[in-house]
């Protein structure tokens, strides 16, 4: 099935908006998008993968979780979602920050992000749209310099991985 | 002509190109041996990563090596394609998730 995905980003200021079609209905999207044991399923950029520490969906709550690598390092980095909004069924904002495993703010030279979801229930269809709006992308981009170095490291272990599979014979 | 940078990324041979140029200048045939296509897919891969403007070409000797720009690799585009990308494969691996979830209601 072709599913839409759209991507764009306003550099002016500084919004990512992405806009996605999901083959289910709206009571699982939802769950999918708010249930821990859902996201953890699905939120790791592969190989990683995310573990909840803490879930209390409502407003005024949070979602601490981590990203874990495949060695299963303990991680020394947590991200923080913060409930400020929640429109059941319809859509919820987080506020997006670093903390350690307290959930408690790290200095990451990051200071936070905003992120609206919304769901619109479309016939066997359910569309979500994000808009994520970044404090700055000068801010980030600093962030991004950051985080370069760690990047590159798990980029050439996927490297690795690849050329195995591509090159099966050398 | 000037291409999208999310066109560059979009490709995993390419961005295993980017990776390995990272490390140091290569020529076209350095990087053709690490792959397992031929050397005009190379050249291809080679041709749409410089007119993204990722890529600087060095002459030396006979010899072309091609460069990371590595300005341009930490530029906001750049992090946008990559974060596009991971976006995508999350949601896929969300695909997956619902198809299951709905099997299993069933």
């Amino acid at each position: 099935m072709n599913l839409l995905f759209d991507f764009t980003a306003d550099k002016a200021t500084a919004t990512i908006y992405i806009t996605r079609e999901f083959a289910a209905d709206l009571d699982l999207v939802w769950d999918a998008f708010t249930k821990a044991e859902i996201l953890d399923l699905w939120m790791g950029p592969k190989p990683w993968r995310v573990q909840t520490k803490e879930m209390d969906f409502q407003i005024g709550g949070r979602w601490l979780y981590a990203m874990i690598s495949p060695e299963n390092v303990a991680p020394t980095r947590y991200s923080l979602a913060e409930f400020v909004e929640i429109q059941p069924k319809s859509s919820f904002t987080t506020k997006n920050s670093f903390a350690d495993e307290n959930g408690d703010p790290i200095n990451s030279g990051f200071t936070f992000s905003m992120t609206k979801n919304s769901f619109k229930a479309e016939g066997e269809k359910t569309t979500v749209q994000i808009v994520k709006k970044m404090a700055s992308f000068a801010e980030l981009e600093q962030f991004i310099a950051m985080g370069y170095k760690e990047g590159m490291a798990m980029v050439m272990r996927n490297l690795d991985e690849y050329l195995r599979s591509v090159a099966p014979n050398k | 002509m000037r291409r999208d940078i999310f066109q560059a990324i979009a490709d995993p041979t390419r961005r295993a190109i980017l990776v390995l140029i990272a490390m140091q200048a290569m020529t076209p045939n350095a990087i053709a041996e690490h792959f397992d296509v031929t050397r005009q897919s190379i050249s291809k891969h080679l041709r749409i990563l410089s007119e993204c403007e990722l890529l600087a070409q060095r002459q030396e000797g006979r010899e072309i090596f091609y460069e990371l720009k590595i300005d341009k690799m930490n530029e906001i585009d750049v992090w946008l394609a990559q974060f596009r990308k991971i976006m995508e494969e999350r949601f896929q691996q969300l695909d997956q998730v619902l198809n299951t979830l709905k099997n299993t209601k069933k």
